[in-house]
């Protein structure tokens, strides 16, 4: 956990100030509707279908168990008692109002955590790998590198009008966990042949009404260098972007426009005025930064607990959520567990106050006082002893928290949707349960095996449907809500390697009933194309195009039509 | 004559500013008087605009590139920046390239949809004159000059970024420079 110092402390302090000023303001009819939105968006405030909507950022997703408390404290106190974890490894309170916002922000200050940028055109909060710190695969400790763009990005002076929002993401492993592709700045740390760590650039990937997948535009950028780059990136990006049209502003299009060639020379001749001078990063400031995290205090413990395996051989429901929900650690000895917020009858990512509470002292007996938040909208204990995942497994199921699903068909991501969100064409979380509740059989669910199933309300992509195996985007026809749906998408996250892709539509959308039934014909053809248990969905669907699948799913649909229309012909 | 903010004081403000026609077309050059010319009206009648009795400035709109103007910053008493909307931030940008890439050190004024809430930002960018947009009241305003104590990038206002003032001030047990 990254500690503040006093200065970043007082900082946070003074925005909350800032915002009690503005809000002050605005209430008293001195700023106008159009001048405080950009101003209240900037502290993650939107107006929503039913009442504001309020976005806590959890920087990078690391999260403390006294954070958690708060954010439970804050939930039950000036909201419904619960909050909704999102696909930025935000929180996101549903029902609070206005003029309660800015002594929320004083209680988010107590515990070091803040609404700052997570909304608005500026930069926003940097994502990264939920097993940054641990995973084997490790190359550098993303946290690190994303606390130190944490700092730089805060109150940007230069970037705090863009054109549009700007998400950057760090990747410190080598399988892609945290979606670097996508995003429009995607950072992977590499080292060269000397062992030197830098950063492989990526830019202009991203979802929305025009997914693109990013552009390479330095294969290697030492680290000194990381802020003076990502600034001529910006600048670039700040003055040319198109301001014109929301829909066109995004670096993607810039990047498309100019085409990524042309944009790297831009970028690069903006850089050589900027390289060496003083944001150069220092060692210094990377070990300053670096000391000022916790670290848990790993006990020596040898490989293979004995008495773990036995349980596993004895208890196949505990075996079950270890084979889905417990994942590899760098220290003998260790394991990370998914707390799964996917249980089928509740909204994916949302979370009670009361549940906040228990997690929270879970984490302090079972890993080390922290958890992070996953894109996917789970809650992850990265640092678990092998010995205690029995006794933590158990505990974490009375509490509704131990779904073993991870990586299956009912880990679900999905955005508020039209329960909640006034940008949404359609409803994501009735669709996410119906599709929960066909599938809940276990032993099918298994079969099936990975498969990333994910469902946006609208273009916007909250839910991230373009990269999802399966991807489901709720479409508005004619003020009804339908459902579109797409295969082959793939976040490039599970196999190192495996690349970021975009899924195809297969056709014509759906009435919101009729989706279980879709996506149960897609798995059918895919069970019956797969060569091996090894092969995935998304494998089968890239080997064998789509065509299979819109023959089955729409050959049924087409047959039924037209039974319909001859039951309701005249005799 | 109206006011502005100039160096963190509320000031009678000399200058007039010369606005196109709504076509696009210019205005006649009064014969006297400081003005602050649009940057076309500077490329078409240089030698006029430098002949003329009175003191020069040249303002520039947001699309605009401080470039075109980077060889002739000495002959400006004054050299705005227009925000057509406070959410165009291509500003913030035009300022500190005309502070850190060009040099200027004259009177850089933030004109156009200017109020309280940019004004932080904006004098980090090297701004440090404002003509604030009608119905502000610019005493007011001064108060955000304070709204942080501290800014963790460098700018204009903090050449030197957070990290390396703490370094300076206390350089133990740092590697690095």
């Amino acid at each position: 956990m990254y500690v503040y110092d006093k200065i970043d402390q007082r900082l946070v302090d003074e925005r909350v100030a800032q915002f009690r000023d503005q809000t002050r303001r605005f209430l008293a009819g001195k700023l106008s509707e159009d001048d405080f939105r950009p101003l209240r968006l900037r502290n993650g405030l939107y107006v929503q279908r039913y009442a504001p909507m309020l976005r806590i950022a959890i920087p990078y997703g690391l999260l403390a168990s006294h954070q958690l408390r708060t954010l439970a404290y804050i939930a039950r106190r000036w909201d419904r008692g619960y909050g909704h974890f999102s696909t930025r490894q935000n929180l996101q309170l549903n029902w609070p109002k206005l003029e309660d916002v800015p002594d929320i922000l004083a209680e988010l200050a107590k515990v070091q955590m803040h609404a700052i940028q997570t909304s608005g055109n500026c930069v926003r909060n940097v994502t990264t790998d939920h097993f940054a710190g641990i995973a084997p695969d490790e190359i550098v400790d993303s946290f690190v590198w994303c606390e130190l763009l944490r700092q730089w990005s805060t109150f940007h002076p230069e970037f705090t009008y863009l054109p549009r929002k700007f998400k950057i993401a760090v990747n410190g492993a080598k399988a892609d966990r945290a979606a670097i592709f996508l995003h429009d700045i995607g950072l992977q740390a590499v080292r060269d042949a000397a062992g030197s760590v830098g950063f492989r650039v990526i830019v202009g990937g991203g979802m929305g009404r025009t997914p693109i997948i990013g552009h390479v535009i330095r294969e290697f950028l030492p680290w000194p260098h990381l802020f003076s780059y990502v600034e001529a990136v910006l600048r670039v990006y700040n003055r040319h972007g198109r301001r014109d049209n929301i829909h066109k502003a995004r670096i993607k299009i810039l990047v498309k426009a100019l085409t990524p060639e042309r944009f790297r020379t831009e970028v690069e001749a903006e850089w050589a005025h900027l390289k060496d001078g003083p944001s150069t990063l220092t060692e210094g400031e990377v070990r300053r930064v670096e000391a000022r995290f916790t670290r848990p205090g790993y006990l020596p413990l040898p490989g293979g607990d004995a008495a773990h395996a036995a349980r596993l051989a004895a208890e196949p429901a505990f075996a079950a959520w270890a084979k889905r929900n417990v994942h590899p650690h760098k220290m003998p000895g260790y394991a990370a567990v998914t707390l799964s917020l996917k249980k089928t009858g509740v909204p994916p990512g949302d979370m009670t106050s009361d549940q906040m509470e228990a997690v929270a002292d879970l984490a302090e007996r079972y890993s080390f006082g922290e958890l992070r938040v996953s894109h996917e909208q789970n809650l992850i204990f990265a640092d678990v002893r092998q010995a205690e995942l029995h006794a933590l497994w158990r505990e974490a199921r009375a509490l509704g928290l131990a779904t073993p699903n991870i990586g299956l068909l009912t880990n679900i991501i999905a955005c508020p949707g039209g329960d909640f969100c006034s940008l949404a064409n359609a409803k994501s979380i009735p669709v996410a349960q119906a599709i929960q509740e066909r599938f809940d059989r276990l032993d099918y669910l298994y079969d099936v095996g990975e498969l990333d199933l994910n469902i946006s309300g609208c273009m916007n992509s909250c839910g991230h449907h373009h990269v999802g195996h399966i991807g489901i985007l709720g479409v508005d026809k004619n003020g009804e809500e339908w459902y579109q749906i797409s295969i082959g998408g793939n976040q490039g996250l599970v196999r190192p390697g495996a690349p970021a892709a975009l899924g195809k539509v297969i056709g014509p959308s759906f009435a919101r009933d009729q989706v279980p039934e879709v996506i149960e014909n897609l798995i059918g053809v895919y069970l019956e194309l797969r060569e091996s248990e090894e092969e995935r969905f998304v494998d089968v669907v890239w080997r064998t195009g789509i065509e299979s699948f819109k023959e089955r799913v729409y050959g049924r649909y087409h047959q039924r039509q037209e039974r319909r229309s001859r039951s309701l012909a005249p005799a | 004559m109206a006011v502005i903010i100039k160096d963190r004081n509320v000031a009678a403000d000399p200058w007039h500013r010369l606005e196109p026609h709504a076509d696009g077309s210019l205005r006649a050059v009064p014969a006297a008087g400081d003005i602050i010319v649009p940057l076309s009206m500077w490329q078409g009648s240089r030698a006029e605009l430098r002949a003329r009795p009175g003191r020069l400035g040249v303002w520039l709109d947001s699309h605009e590139d401080p470039a075109d103007i980077a060889e002739d910053l000495k002959l400006f008493g004054v050299v705005a920046v227009n925000f057509p909307k406070f959410i165009d931030g291509r500003g913030y940008s035009i300022g500190r390239l005309l502070r850190e890439r060009y040099g200027y050190k004259g009177e850089l004024r933030a004109i156009g949809d200017v109020f309280r809430d940019q004004l932080f930002h904006l004098s980090s960018c090297g701004f440090n004159a404002f003509a604030l947009r009608e119905g502000e009241d610019p005493r007011e305003a001064l108060a955000a000059f304070e709204d942080f104590s501290e800014a963790y990038q460098s700018s204009v206002a903090r050449p030197l970024p957070l990290f390396r003032r703490r370094h300076l001030a206390s350089p133990d047990g740092m590697k690095g420079s």
